[in-house]
């Protein structure tokens, strides 16, 4: 219903952009934006910082012991953080109207959220990959995982980025959504949290890592290829 | 009448409400009927197990829930697609309506197999892959009533809540063979193994009695819950009046 009015509405217009343009538009405009406002890209980090330096005081100062539970703590951390992150992927575009225009842009919103939650990969997931190496030494982890580690993280939080953008698009109108965000996206991202944990800890113990890396791998590109769709449809429903 | 006529008159809530008041008796009947047969045949009449004793007994209650939470979980999401697609308010009352039972067949399906866990492992709680994919389902059932309830706008709570069901429905065979996956690295397989094919009619038939009975109460909770569903989305509709009047 609310489709054919905002089609026929595009035709007046002057000749849209390629999807691939407003994406590129968006992406470009999402990192700018974030790039002015700093505390959104820093706030994370510090978090995931904080989360991991509460294990050794909570568990032991042993490296050794550490070390042994060091995968679950680091992923448990970023998948916490990168919780905490969606609170950035929407809000305020919401907020000020911005969404709504995107909507009514005639823009294939499809695309549009894989920008922004490629945008919100770039701004949160990868510094987050290139934290937890930090994080991992602090844990006793040995200095030749690090790469394991900040693959299998990068990879992890681009499917983690996706899941997340459905969750934070579906409670898009709801008042303190955190708790119920956490309820709608943690359980779906404990695939990525297995394979995650389970690559970070083949790579501690000096094992090839690469089939749960490959693991998420997939799980990344099937979130891909659906999430945006779902997450353009959540946001619809939510600003109608 | 076509076929066509009848799916049109399924978006027609006082129809569907008729209809469920007429169906609800006989799956019920049904239902009580196949329920107190198999659980007496399952739990007197089927021979004790030669390892477990009386205990596998449990079975009777944990497999048959441990089904339907899954089996209600399918026809929530199918339900909410339906309702995404052709907009049928009715699809997502019976969607809304499958949540509150699915999440209570995966609570009973938790307790029972816990119960059962501790005669068999000696431990109530184990990180076995069954149990840790049915907590997660449990958490899924959880995520989307709490959705629903956050939202005032119904129109909207059944829109997003029928998104969240379908991107559900896609991540749990995901869910279920990732724990899998990663409970075989963890842990030595565990002692119980559910689909022994050697299991003699005497204990298999009163488990598919049971399993049959499990579906028939669902889909009699299911009427009486969307018959609730109806009455509370059509109040201010004036068949309402006539409907309840007695």
């Amino acid at each position: 219903m609310g489709d054919a009015v905002i089609s026929t509405a595009v035709n007046v217009r002057p000749p849209l952009s390629s999807p691939l343009e407003a994406a590129r538009l968006m992406l470009a405009r999402d990192i700018r934006l974030a790039l002015r406002k700093r505390g959104q890209i820093i706030q994370p980090l510090v978090f995931f910082a904080i989360v991991t330096t509460l294990f050794p005081l909570g568990i032991s100062p042993e490296l050794s012991r550490l070390r042994d539970v060091a995968p679950g703590v680091l992923w448990v951390a970023a998948l916490l953080s990168s919780l905490l992150a969606l609170e950035f992927l929407f809000r305020d575009d919401a907020h000020d109207g911005t969404l709504e225009q995107h909507v009514l842009s005639g823009q294939s919103l499809a695309w549009l959220m894989f920008a922004k939650t490629a945008a919100h990969w770039l701004l949160t997931g990868l510094p987050l990959a290139v934290m937890a190496p930090l994080a991992g030494l602090s844990l006793g982890v040995p200095a030749a995982s690090l790469g394991g580690i900040v693959f299998s993280v990068a990879l992890g939080s681009i499917a983690l980025s996706l899941i997340g953008a459905i969750g934070a698009a579906l409670t898009l109108t709801v008042k303190r959504s955190g708790a119920l965000l956490s309820l709608l996206t943690l359980p779906l991202s404990m695939p990525v949290l297995i394979f995650g944990a389970r690559a970070t800890e083949l790579a501690i113990k000096g094992a090839p890592y690469g089939p749960p890396l490959y693991l998420l791998g997939a799980l990344a590109v099937l979130g891909v290829t659906l999430a945006p769709l779902a997450a353009a449809a959540a946001v619809r429903i939510s600003l109608e | 009448m076509t076929f066509k006529q009848w799916f049109h008159r399924l978006g027609s809530p006082p129809h569907v409400y008729a209809f469920a008041e007429r169906l609800t008796p006989w799956f019920a009947w049904s239902a009580a009927l196949l329920i107190a047969y198999g659980a007496f045949a399952g739990l007197v009449l089927a021979p004790p197990d030669y390892q477990q004793g009386e205990d596998y007994r449990i079975i009777y209650v944990h497999a048959p829930t441990a089904w339907m939470s899954l089996m209600v979980y399918s026809t929530m999401a199918v339900a909410a697609a339906i309702g995404l697609i052709w907009r049928m308010k009715i699809a997502h009352a019976a969607a809304a309506s499958c949540a509150p039972i699915g999440a209570s067949f995966t609570l009973v399906a938790l307790v029972t197999g816990s119960l059962w866990g501790q005669r068999m492992w000696g431990t109530y709680w184990e990180w076995d892959p069954r149990l840790t994919s049915e907590l997660i389902l449990f958490f899924l059932y959880l995520g989307y009533m709490g959705l629903r309830s956050a939202m005032d706008d119904m129109q909207r709570a059944d829109r997003a809540s029928a998104v969240l069901a379908v991107v559900g429905i896609v991540n749990v065979p995901i869910i279920h063979y990732s724990v899998t996956w990663w409970n075989s690295l963890h842990q030595a397989p565990s002692v119980m193994q559910l689909a022994r094919p050697t299991m003699p009619a005497s204990m298999l038939v009163p488990l598919l009695i049971m399993l049959l009975g499990f579906t028939l109460l669902f889909a009699a909770l299911l009427l009486v819950r969307l018959r609730a569903e109806i009455l509370t989305r059509e109040r201010s509709a004036s068949w309402i009046r006539e409907a309840v009047s007695p």
